[in-house]
């Protein structure tokens, strides 16, 4: 990487940092209301550790994980968001005329998605900890748990910027949000998949990838080190990634067309 | 044009204005697919999840639910669609009032609690069109109903109390905060005693913070009603229906108060 | 209930607006408009004209004093005043989703209008204001004069005695206004109706009221026909270009003679005559008397920019930056909170 294009992203990057951290309408939601999520649920479906074969005898556990999912959602958002609003105002076309390369642009717009990812994923874990959870890969895991959950957070946020640079209005990133949640809904979310006894409901969340993300973490909070489920969880926020980032290039490209 | 008039203008009632803005709302929502597919969508996507993905949890010990695991979270899904219906109308009148066509309302209508009124009727016609939706779809997923025919009205009924309720509540923050940013302050408070209530389990199986939260939340007892009439075995009713009565009343007085906002501010 | 004798017109007496922790938007207006007239509402950005017209239309109650519209009073009797008067506000409020036709059906239904009386008077209007060819078009597709356009035919919907027009050719081009301008003239000179419009323009008070008045701070500064109310400063000024431009200076000091410099001219000299146009003939005589030659002279007669300027010490024209700045706390608090 040149100096100048490492300058260009430190540049964008810290826009991009200090435009969240700007933003509390954008940072408090995302952190509480998926806690809130997760009080209510751990409270609401306790008596599901009493289904025979559920892992764990601590729902809060269990379901400790859907925030960090949670989280990553609100960062497609707000990573949308903030590009639409560059496009709409005409700061895109600014950035345009100067010589910044394309990869510059994207990278440094995920900056405030890596920070929210990291506050994000540190407050969930802090509170489910302190709530009485359990984390059985120890520190260590605790470590792991924070770069996946930030990865998966990232990947997210490059469908963000694809839809941006794809619609370039705020509310067309707005709509998406349905879409991911969804995925999110039909997933192992509340229950493992073993226990997802509607044949339909089991067969779209056994396809969802959410559900391996989601068991990568779990698998961190009950098991241990389960590392083909950390594979698979890392795989494919991976892959998220790059196909989201490969969208999002490609749209830049049709968007900023220089001559 | 000035010729012949009558000495004392004719002023628009209360039914004529409400028609009127009804008639707009229940318009741009029947011809905007952005408006209706969400409505829709939303309820039928949670029972879907709710009652499918949760299915294992009528098989809790303790659960005795009568008519089954799906019947249990229809109720829940069908006054969450009611109360939502009413935010998503907050929503929209705030936005009106945020481009200004909220004042063209108020210019024109000869008795202003017709606006209000008409909204609730928009927001009424929105819910029908998703309770409509989510029943036939609960009917072919195979959900049980246990209740007559009466105790199933009964059930509508309360649902059309919370929609009442919740529209009001909502219609009285948007005339006070006249912008969209006052959408979540009317979504939060709606989604937080939704589901600080027995959403998954009866109450009798929560435990804890929960229980006791859930134990004085008046959506327990309009739960638990809209739970029996549906198995056929109606509890607390007159807790349920007095409730809703309340809670309309009292938003009413609420929504009124908005009004008299909005006028005082131009 | 009691009645006015004049059932058209608009009495005012003391009206007062006063903002929290702002300024008196409007601060003891007194006014009256006959029937059938045309009052234009003449001032700045923030000097309280639309503050006014939200009182006057029943839209924001006053902090003190008296207002009766079409004899209602605008505290006690606010639907029977909205009966009686329409309304285009400064922003043409408009649904984007609705076609200009679905727009007037509202209107209509608002005003509890039968169902066959709805579509009539709907198509009437949309013709009269020439929108007949786009009324199944949704409004978001509208140009702005459209929009202006329309926003009067809705206003007109219910036949009212009273029009309120708050700028209303603010940011429309040349012909759309004239257009307008038009309509309203109709409107008052046909029908009767009385209107009540606001606006920072000079040329369309001067074009089409029968009485303006001014308003400054809150203040109603002058009032009467715009011939009075320049008649009241009177002075015109004279312009005068010498033929040779190193007459200028000679030039200058023979017209000095007849009254004070007034405003510039990038090639002559122009003053005001302090003894009216008479002075005209002598100012003829006196430049040829010094064998000063004149390539051009025009007289101007005062302008209500004079008048305002005459009034306030400040010009109408370039009074508005300023103004902007109070009307954040006062007038604009009044149409923003909306």
């Amino acid at each position: 990487m040149s100096s100048s294009l490492r300058n260009q992203i430190g540049q964008l990057a810290h826009r991009s940092v200090l435009r969240t951290l700007r933003q509390p309408a954008q940072i408090v939601p995302a952190i509480v209301f998926p806690l809130f999520l997760l009080a209510v649920n751990a409270g609401g479906l306790k008596d599901a550790t009493n289904l025979p074969g559920f892992p764990t005898d601590s729902y809060l556990t269990f379901i400790l994980a859907v925030p960090f999912i949670q989280g990553a959602l609100f960062s497609v958002m707000n990573s949308g968001t903030d590009l639409a609003r560059d496009i709409e105002t005409g700061f895109l076309n600014r950035l345009a005329l100067t010589p910044l390369r394309g990869a510059a642009l994207l990278s440094g717009l995920l900056a405030g998605s890596l920070v929210l990812g990291i506050v994000q994923a540190v407050v969930y874990l802090s509170v489910g900890l302190i709530a009485g959870a359990e984390l059985a890969a120890g520190a260590g895991g605790a470590i792991v748990l924070v770069v996946l959950s930030v990865t998966i957070t990232v990947a997210f946020g490059t469908i963000g910027l694809f839809a941006a640079l794809r619609f370039g209005s705020g509310e067309a990133v707005q709509g998406l949000f349905p879409v991911f949640f969804v995925f999110l809904f039909l997933s192992a979310m509340a229950l493992p998949l073993d226990l997802l006894t509607t044949d339909w409901f089991h067969a779209i969340a056994s396809v969802n990838p959410v559900t391996y993300l989601l068991e990568a973490i779990r698998s961190l909070l009950i098991e241990g080190w389960e590392l083909d489920q950390l594979a698979l969880g890392f795989g494919i926020a991976a892959a998220v990634g790059v196909v989201g980032m490969t969208a999002a290039s490609s749209a830049l490209k049709t968007r900023l067309v220089r001559t | 044009m000035s010729a012949n008039r009558p000495a004392e203008p004719q002023v628009s009632s209360r039914i004529t204005v409400g028609r009127a803005v009804a008639w707009r709302s229940i318009h741009n929502f029947l011809t905007n697919p952005a408006f209706i597919v969400p409505s829709l969508l939303f309820p039928l996507f949670f029972f879907v999840s709710f009652a499918g993905g949760l299915a294992a949890i009528g098989e809790v010990p303790g659960f005795d639910f009568p008519s089954g695991y799906t019947a249990f979270q229809f109720v829940f899904v069908l006054l969450q669609s009611a109360a939502f219906g009413g935010v998503f109308t907050g929503f929209a009148m705030a936005r009106d009032f945020e481009t200004g066509f909220g004042r063209r309302y108020m210019l024109a209508a000869g008795h202003r609690s017709g606006i209000v009124l008409g909204y609730s009727l928009a927001a009424l016609f929105r819910a029908v069109v998703t309770w409509t939706v989510l029943t036939a779809v609960a009917l072919v997923a195979g959900m049980n109903v246990g209740g007559s025919a009466g105790e199933i009205v009964a059930l509508y009924a309360l649902a059309v109390l919370v929609n009442v309720a919740a529209t009001l509540w909502a219609a009285g923050v948007a005339l006070r905060v006249r912008s969209i940013q006052g959408g979540p302050l009317m979504q939060f408070p709606t989604f937080l005693i939704l589901f600080l209530a027995p959403v998954y389990v009866p109450l009798d199986l929560l435990s804890g913070w929960i229980h006791t939260i859930a134990s004085i939340n008046p959506i327990t007892a309009l739960l638990e009603a809209g739970r029996g009439f549906i198995s056929g075995d109606p509890v607390v009713v007159g807790l349920a229906f007095a409730i809703g009565i309340a809670l309309s009343l009292l938003f009413a007085t609420w929504a009124r108060g908005g009004l008299r906002s909005a006028e005082a501010a131009g | 209930m009691t009645e006015s004798t004049d059932r058209g017109g608009i009495e005012v007496e003391g009206l007062v607006r006063e903002f929290k922790n702002g300024p008196r938007a409007v601060d003891g207006i007194d006014l009256e408009v006959a029937q059938g007239e045309i009052y234009g509402f003449l001032g700045p950005n923030g000097a309280g004209k639309s503050t006014t017209v939200l009182m006057l239309t029943t839209l924001l109650p006053p902090t003190a004093g008296t207002a009766r519209v079409g004899g209602f009073d605008v505290v006690a009797q606010g639907p029977q005043v909205r009966a009686t008067i329409g309304a285009a506000l400064q922003e043409a409020a408009l649904d984007p989703l609705l076609t200009g036709r679905e727009h007037m059906r509202l209107q209509t239904a608002l005003h509890g209008l039968g169902k066959r009386e709805r579509e009539t008077r709907g198509n009437e209007l949309l013709e009269r204001v020439g929108l007949a060819y786009a009324a199944d078009r949704k409004v978001g597709g509208y140009s702005g004069g459209m929009k202006r356009r329309l926003d009067l035919a809705l206003a007109l919907a219910h036949q009212p005695r009273i029009l309120f027009l708050d700028e209303p050719t603010t940011g429309l081009d040349i012909q759309s206004r004239t257009a307008l301008w038009e309509e309203v003239a109709r409107l008052a000179g046909e029908d009767g109706v009385t209107v009540f419009l606001t606006t920072q323009y000079l040329e369309e008070a001067d074009a089409l009221a029968n009485r303006v008045g001014i308003i400054d701070h809150g203040h109603l500064v002058a009032e009467g026909t715009p011939a009075e109310l320049k008649a009241e400063i009177g002075r015109p000024t004279v312009e005068a270009v010498p033929r040779s431009e190193g007459d200028r200076e000679r030039m200058a000091a023979v017209l000095g003679r007849f009254g004070e410099r007034a405003g510039s001219s990038p090639r002559g000299v122009s003053v005001r005559l302090e003894g009216g146009e008479s002075q005209l003939a002598e100012v003829v005589r006196a430049l040829d008397a010094d064998s000063i030659a004149i390539e051009h002279l025009q007289l101007h007669a005062p302008s209500l920019d004079d008048v305002f300027l005459a009034k306030t010490g400040r010009s109408l024209e370039g009074s508005d930056e300023e103004e902007a700045a109070d009307s954040e706390t006062g007038e604009t608090e009044a149409v923003g909170a909306a």
